[in-house]
């Protein structure tokens, strides 16, 4: 029976979340790479086989987008965990925090005062020409002033082991679900092992998540509904996850209707009132009235209802103007502007293209650089510059110097590793991390978090969309 | 309740009964064509016609054979109605109502739904003997209704799906017999012989009545068969039975006591009064066929007047 050792694992050139570079095992990982090395490989191919299974059988499925034949797939789940130390979750949670109040309150000026932009902090073009600022959202004051209720910060370490946001994700970002299966699946894999090492629970996330959503409504008990696109969208088995976990009414656009600016579920007996509603449908499909004229996933006034303050949406409307990535590199700015603190959790280093300077470097050093489109997302409409051909080089020159404003570019990030099951044995693959944030009447961050993993061997992209995993994430303080 | 999801429930269940139905039906075909005498030819057509899928099947077979039918009404991804079609329809409706359902609901329809998928890729028509898979199908479906019974709260949506799963039953129910009476009609020197008797007792068989008829009436006559699946009011396959079911769960939705409040309560309250006023001989001897032609279509109304009272965004919008 193949024994599992890490003779041939390589750590060289990575950071890896495992192992030292001379291969001894980190501190917070030994108890679980001891307890791996006694099982086999052969044991661990059978556990990682049945998890496939369970995720069918729990039809935690997705539909691809660009695939025309709607193919149904499941989000590999890898059943080596990554392990975070305590003290390591500790510094990210008080980094997200301080970031996640500073977004707020940035957006909350954005749309009202714009004290940031008279003070020149940032250029008002720079927020003005974004797509996803909203001008029907302008002098909107949400409940409690939070805007950003849910939040699923993008975190990379790179090879220095220092941890750095990659991107915000302030529009309601999907994956909790996962988080939480995986670590329902993860506690029947390795009952033992998960016992013995203490690891800080995450099955609170949708008491959480409910309790916010409640605590936002002047209405008790609040009706709560969570809003879906519907059955065809790729995160549809988390927006059913959520609602029968919150025990909310889980509904479509076609299943609501707005009657005296109040918002109503359609019933066998009626209609019904709804008061809040955290909704998975995009900011230009809500309400055909207010945003795009031609979506049928919202519902027609539901913009109005939630102006007149009769319901409210869970993340408010106009968000997105801070997921801009033109946005992101003025972080800092924005911590410190509303804060007069230094930022905790840093930034990758960015490349505005809209700066002449910024924009004829990234130009000569293309091939060493990520590009990616500003109001894009989900790994769509970027280039990574070491990976990619002259060919579609030069089609990025030519889309950056057509609209500038709408690119930035990054340095290429290598990745952390974590130890991962493949084909060829236990082989190191690159990782990513995200928490997921909860805001109302104050900010919950619940110790647990997505690793989604690129499981192509050296690839750099995680997005599920593009052949990514995903992978518990531990976090323990005995070890 | 929402109305769609009155509507997915409803359907997730009909689309269940009648993949149980289906494996049901095959079993017993193929149990039949093996216990047919050699000079009687397998009889396949019969079961096409009872599905009510025959014009489908025409249009797409030039003949009639055991692998044709098994793959049209078990596999065939392009009949609507066939086994592999319910499975995957009945799992769309619960997908769209998951959080209605429990998670032991959802993981046996998911289960169902890689069984079909999987008998799809490894070609099980063409099998020698395909009596195993479609009872595995069967025992699913069992598991599935064993599941909604333990799991889930009797409310609305409880509801809603006994009256998809009775109407479908009713529904199958009379086709089967009507295929018996219509087709298998033997000449009068088979009546009571060996191969009328085999048929019989296949019919009952295939709506799972066999024992329970035997133990109630001892010996098989076309009367008494006739009598117990279309008025018994014990067996719960019996067409009276499925409508009595549709009534009381129609009346645990709307509260209602006395007479009918809506038109689905109507309709459905003058088809059982029928039932249960009827004498088996007067209806054989004005024609069987017609009769359960005329429920038939009488069941299409009352599931009309059930989506129009329940399902209909228009109506329950204007509901105070």
């Amino acid at each position: 029976m193949p024994k599992i050792d890490f003779q041939s694992y390589e750590t060289e050139g990575f950071f890896d979340e495992t192992f030292e570079n001379d291969k001894i095992v980190k501190p917070h990982y030994a108890l679980f790479i001891d307890w791996l090395q006694k099982m086999g490989l052969k044991k661990l191919n059978m556990l990682q086989h049945s998890t496939d299974r369970v995720q069918l059988s729990m039809g935690m499925t997705f539909n691809v987008y660009s695939d025309n034949q709607g193919v149904e797939r499941i989000l590999h789940l890898d059943i080596i965990p990554r392990i975070i130390s305590g003290q390591d979750w500790d510094l990210l949670e008080r980094g997200l925090k301080q970031r996640i109040y500073a977004m707020n309150l940035f957006i909350d000026d954005i749309y009202n005062d714009q004290k940031i932009l008279k003070d020149k902090i940032i250029p008002k073009e720079l927020i003005l020409s974004s797509s996803s600022y909203l001008k029907q959202c302008v002098g909107l004051k949400p409940p409690k002033g939070v805007w950003v209720h849910i939040t699923g910060t993008d975190i990379i370490r790179g090879a220095d082991g220092s941890y750095y946001v990659l991107e915000d994700n302030l529009r309601c970002p999907s994956g909790v679900s996962y988080m939480l299966e995986n670590r329902e699946i993860l506690k029947r894999t390795f009952p033992e092992v998960f016992e013995k090492l203490n690891v800080r629970p995450v099955y609170n996330y949708s008491h959480y998540l409910r309790d916010m959503l409640e605590s936002l409504s002047p209405v008790f008990p609040a009706s709560i509904a969570v809003l879906t696109p519907g059955t065809y969208n790729s995160a549809y088995f988390e927006h059913a996850y959520l609602a029968q976990q919150m025990g909310a009414e889980l509904v479509e656009g076609r299943d609501l209707v707005v009657q005296d600016d109040f918002v109503y579920k359609i019933t066998t007996k009626g209609l019904k009132r709804i008061d809040v509603i955290y909704r998975r449908v995009d900011d230009d499909f809500i309400d055909p009235e207010v945003f795009r004229a031609d979506s049928m996933l919202g519902t027609p006034g539901l913009f109005r209802a939630y102006l007149k303050g009769n319901v409210v949406l869970i993340n408010a409307p106009g968000t997105g103007v801070a997921d801009d990535k033109a946005v992101y590199a003025y972080v800092p700015d924005i911590i410190k502007y509303y804060l007069g603190e230094e930022m905790l959790l840093p930034n990758i280093e960015t490349f505005l293209c809209d700066r002449e300077k910024e924009r004829d470097y990234v130009i000569d050093n293309i091939s060493k650089l990520v590009i990616k489109q500003t109001d894009a997302s989900g790994g769509y409409g970027m280039l990574i510059g070491p990976k990619s051909t002259k060919e579609e080089q030069a089609e990025f020159i030519q889309k950056i110097k057509k609209s500038p404003r709408n690119y930035i570019a990054q340095p290429t990030i290598n990745l952390s590793r974590v130890p991962t099951l493949s084909d060829q044995g236990i082989e190191g693959r690159h990782v990513d991390l995200r928490p997921y944030v909860l805001y109302g009447s104050d900010i919950n961050i619940i110790p647990g978090a997505l690793t989604r993993v690129a499981l192509k061997k050296g690839s750099l992209v995680v997005n599920s969309s593009q052949g990514g995993g995903s992978k518990d994430t531990w976090v323990v303080d005995n070890f | 309740m929402l109305s769609r999801v009155a509507d997915a429930m409803y359907w997730m269940n009909r689309y269940m009964e009648r993949a149980e139905n289906y494996a049901r039906f095959m079993d017993v075909s193929f149990n039949l064509s093996l216990e047919l005498p050699p000079h009687v030819s397998e009889q396949w057509q019969p079961l096409v016609v009872t599905t009510g899928d025959w014009e489908l099947y025409s249009e797409k077979h030039e003949s009639i054979n055991k692998e044709n039918v098994i793959y049209f009404l078990g596999f065939d991804p392009k009949n609507p109605n066939s086994i592999y079609n319910c499975i995957v329809n009945a799992r769309e409706n619960a997908r769209a109502i998951r959080p209605e359902i429990t998670k032991e609901l959802w993981a046996q329809i998911n289960y169902l739904y890689y069984f079909v998928k999987n008998g799809l890729e490894k070609k099980i028509w063409v099998k020698k003997d395909p009596r195993i898979y479609f009872d595995e199908i069967k025992k699913g479906c069992q598991l599935f209704w064993g599941i909604v019974d333990a799991t889930i709260s009797r409310t609305e949506g409880w509801h809603f799906g006994r009256i998809g799963k009775m109407l479908e039953r009713a529904d199958k129910t009379s086709r089967i017999l009507d295929v018996k009476y219509h087709i298998l009609l033997p000449t009068a020197q088979d009546i009571g012989g060996s191969i009328d008797i085999i048929q019989w007792a296949a019919l009952l068989k295939s709506v799972s009545a066999y024992d329970m008829y035997r133990k109630l009436y001892g010996k098989l006559t076309s009367v008494g068969i006739a009598k117990f699946l279309i008025l018994d009011n014990e067996f719960p396959r019996s067409m009276l039975l499925c409508l009595e079911h549709t009534a009381i769960s129609l009346r645990m939705i709307s509260g209602n006591t006395n007479g009918y409040s809506n038109q689905a309560e109507k309709e459905v309250g003058m088809l059982t009064s029928q039932l249960v006023f009827a004498d088996i001989n007067d209806i054989i001897s004005s024609g069987m066929h017609e009769y359960l032609d005329k429920f038939q279509i009488d069941l299409l109304k009352v599931a009309e007047a059930i989506s129009d009272s329940f399902f209909s965004v228009e109506k329950n919008i204007a509901k105070a």
